[in-house]
């Protein structure tokens, strides 16, 4: 099958041409850690966070990896797979050069440790939802079962699998937070402060909320890998920060918000040297059905049409995100080349408001953060044309951690966010299934008998080509019913020095990257 | 003296209870839990049944009154608790972060000290002069300039454009990290303590036993040594110490520009994700630092002037 080329991919192109020199072993790769100042912990068990990924990389593994060209996992700690007819049973056969950094050989028991210690129910771990994937999880979870039933050692390096729906693996097993641990990692001493991992690099030291530093992994599995002597991975929260930084050649790579990314561009030197990647992030405006006016999809449509999204991509986003045409973003594998977004239309926007019975149109609240790229900026620069349509907004600020709370518990009429729309689609359209309770992510309550059958009927099929077709049509039904205002996808920026090579368009999230495939040449500051 | 410091330390406790008092109840109050800041960046999907747990795990389904006097018992116990995030026990959260602050705001500090002193020392010498002016710009300068516009200033200049000092990060714990968050942070005490010393010396300076002393015919620099610098002091030590605990909490500007990892970064995290046992625990640091270095203020100034007596 001829696979779509995503947009992230294409744009990588060139710098992929440039990759094909020959990499060159040593130095030190100075990465950076941008979302916040500081790791949650060393045990990227207990995390959800982004941030905790992109240090777990260097020093673990997970069953699977994300693919930035394919664009979709691919086994990693997993040598062959074979699923069997009822198409939830996976036999897993792990590959057997896997070696833990203290030098013990990877085995099942270990692969089994770690999925029963994440569904310890008193520890309540974040990668539990992952791991709910497996029959007889949810049992262990609940201090039902000892052993997760439907994972069983077939012998040392094979594993039987038995899932409770038709889903692939692994779009729940690339995630940092489902590393794979060693199974006696009770009797390594300071294990929770000098983590042992399956990764190309073994814990040097971790300063908190400044850096963690790990030295190369002789024994990675991956021949000639990694190509770098050691990695540093610098928490830098501040972007102003990391552009001085970045541009004093004290880092490798910098990930850029809307301001830097202009500045960028702008200047030759740096503007040869950015990667961008439509990420699986859909920026959007959440109705609240409950509230009367909300509850009509003329209505929603109407605010689609009423709101030029071109415009505020263009001047308050800077372009670094692309415009929106339905729920499934550019690197989705059912994103819909066809769908064109809602046209910018004032006059068709009154047309639905009358039709709707609102020709004088209403005021809403509009719950928002101070997110510079999804926040009150935007909202903002949205309420003088939704005033020329007749509808008065009255902002309510709150705190990251407030909005996703009142969000869930369905406390708002309107909020504005960023949420995740990927990689999975089926995994991704669920959240609109009407079994979905709104507080786990059905946020706007839809309730569409026709939506859930094209979700059911997707996730019963084993046809893949079937199975994208019909999530097409789901995420076309979201469209069509605006189930939100579609403002745009992140477009994530790296930039990286001229001296680095390797680094991976991965769209789940640009500053997740696989270190083992990231090499410098010699004109790094810091090659030796 | 003995009997006023054990008197001052023992101060200390019901002022921390009630500052402990204080936070519980505002957070008890304030939007938002830890469960669900986890997901408030949207990327990572969180789970509703793992929300549950995560606070029945942390106590936070428990009533206020439960909540708080399992707290109170705890801190009797000189127990911080476990913090949500990292589930490691406060007291090494906050202690991990702990000497990075301490050093910062003791460069700090000294840098102010160093230069703001004698700074407003010459500016009293010379009142009216253009170095009595110009000091007297710089101290206001230094008040109203925001540390985080100051603190990227300089580092375009000395790490971008001169390449004399690293631009970011804690590196080896050494002085070339430290010189320029140091700076952005003391610029500010600096410009106070040069603004309190011009004043309590040229107070001083008007005084008749310094009149008295010029008359007998001591030399100045013996007038300004005994006299002037002496008398002063006990004014210019306590704008120190009320500064010094100060300048721990006001530093997490500059530790966030410079990634600089100490408490005040930490506290704002923490804050943001609902953190609440470190939010406590830092707080009740930086409070019990704060009371401590006045303490030790307190005490010098009687060390300096033998006239003041504690009871």
């Amino acid at each position: 099958m001829i696979r779509k080329l995503t947009l992230a991919a294409a744009m990588s192109l060139a710098a992929f041409a440039v990759a094909a020199q020959e990499p060159r072993q040593g130095g030190t790769l100075r990465f950076t850690a941008p979302y916040g100042s500081s790791f949650a912990s060393l045990d990227v068990h207990s995390t959800n966070r982004i941030q905790d990924d992109i240090w777990s990389k260097a020093l673990h593994r997970t069953l699977y990896n994300w693919d930035s060209a394919a664009n979709e996992p691919v086994p990693e700690l997993i040598e062959e797979v074979t699923v069997a007819d009822d198409g939830v049973t996976y036999t897993m056969k792990l590959r057997q050069d896997a070696y833990f950094h203290h030098g013990r050989q990877m085995t099942a028991d270990d692969v089994i440790f770690t999925f029963t210690r994440i569904m310890d129910g008193a520890q309540a771990y974040p990668p539990a939802r992952h791991v709910r994937l497996i029959e007889g999880a949810v049992a262990v979870e609940r201090g039902e079962a000892e052993e997760i039933s439907g994972l069983r050692k077939i012998d040392d390096f094979t594993i039987e699998m038995v899932l409770v729906d038709r889903l692939d693996p692994g779009f729940s097993f690339y995630h940092g937070n489902t590393s794979i641990y060693p199974a006696d990692m009770a009797e390594i001493p300071n294990f929770d402060t000098a983590p042992v991992g399956l990764g190309p690099y073994r814990f040097v030291e971790y300063i908190p909320g400044s850096r963690l530093v790990g030295e190369r992994w002789e024994q990675f599995y991956k021949e000639g890998k990694p190509y770098t002597d050691r990695i540093e991975i610098l928490i830098m929260g501040e972007a102003a920060a990391r552009d001085v930084a970045f541009r004093n050649g004290e880092i490798d790579v910098s990930v850029l918000g809307p301001v830097q990314y202009v500045a960028y561009q702008n200047e030759a030197a740096l503007a040869d040297n950015l990667l961008e990647v439509a990420e699986i992030f859909t920026r959007n405006m959440g109705m609240n059905p409950n509230f009367e006016p909300f509850s009509d999809p003329r209505v929603r449509q109407a605010i689609n049409h009423a709101i030029n999204s071109d415009l505020i991509i263009e001047r308050l986003v800077r372009n670094k995100a692309f415009r929106a045409t339905s729920w499934l973003p550019i690197g989705s594998p059912a994103y819909d080349d066809d769908l064109e977004p809602y046209a910018f239309d004032q006059d068709r926007a009154r047309e639905l408001l009358a039709e709707a019975g609102y020709p004088d149109g209403f005021s809403f609240e509009w719950t928002a953060t101070a997110n510079e790229s999804w926040g009150i900026a935007i909202v903002e620069a949205v309420l003088p044309m939704l005033a020329q349509v007749g509808i008065e907004v009255n902002i309510v600020p709150v705190e990251g951690a407030v909005l996703s709370e009142v969000v869930r518990a369905g406390d708002f009429q309107a909020y504005i966010w960023s949420n995740t729309s990927g990689p999975d689609p089926l995994q991704t359209l669920k959240c609109y299934h009407s079994s979905t309770p709104q507080s786990a992510c059905n946020y706007v309550q839809y309730n569409n008998p026709e939506f859930d059958a094209l979700l059911d009927a997707a996730g019963a099929t084993a046809d893949t080509d079937e199975r994208i077709d019909l999530l097409k049509q789901a995420n076309r039904m979201l469209y069509d019913d605006a189930v939100v205002w579609f403002f745009n996808y992140n477009k994530a920026v790296m930039a990286y020095q001229p001296w680095v090579h390797g680094i991976q368009p991965n769209a789940t999230e640009l500053a997740i990257q696989y270190y083992e495939d990231i090499w410098i040449d010699e004109t790094s500051p810091a090659a030796n | 003296m003995l009997s006023y410091i054990i008197r001052r330390l023992l101060q200390t406790i019901p002022i921390l209870l009630a500052v402990a008092l204080l936070i519980f109840v505002m957070f008890s109050v304030i939007p938002g839990t830890f469960a669900s800041s986890m997901g408030d960046d949207g990327r990572g999907l969180l789970d509703a049944e793992v929300i549950e747990r995560m606070n029945r795990e942390f106590g936070l389904d428990d009533p206020v009154h439960i909540r708080f006097a399992k707290y109170v018992w705890q801190l009797v116990q000189f127990d911080l608790g476990h913090s949500f995030r990292s589930r490691q026990p406060v007291s090494q959260v906050i202690y991990e972060r702990m000497w990075p602050s301490l050093q910062l705001s003791f460069a700090a500090m000294l840098f102010a000290i160093v230069v703001g002193v004698p700074l407003g020392f010459v500016a009293a010498m010379k009142p009216g002069s253009i170095i009595d002016m110009g000091s007297m710009v710089l101290a206001v300068s230094g008040l109203s300039l925001p540390k985080f516009w100051l603190g990227l200033l300089l580092m375009y200049l000395f790490a971008l454009h001169l390449g004399w000092l690293p631009s970011f990060g804690y590196g080896d714990g050494g002085l070339r990290h430290l010189i320029l968050p140091a700076v952005a942070l003391g610029v500010s005490p600096l410009a106070l303590l040069a603004r309190t010393t011009r004043a309590a010396v040229l107070d001083i300076m008007n005084a008749d036993f310094v009149r008295t002393a010029r008359s007998k015919g001591m030399s100045e620099a013996r007038v300004i040594r005994w006299h002037l610098t002496r008398n002063a002091m006990v004014i210019v030590l306590t704008t120190v110490g009320l500064q010094f605990g100060s300048v721990i909490g006001q530093a997490v500007v500059v530790e966030k520009l410079f990634a600089w990892p100490g408490l005040g970064s930490l506290l704002v995290d923490s804050v943001s994700l609902r953190d609440i046992p470190v939010v406590q625990g830092c707080i009740l640091a930086i409070v019990l630092f704060f009371l401590v270095v006045n303490l030790l203020v307190d005490v010098l100034c009687a060390i300096i002037d033998p006239r003041i007596k504690y009871t």
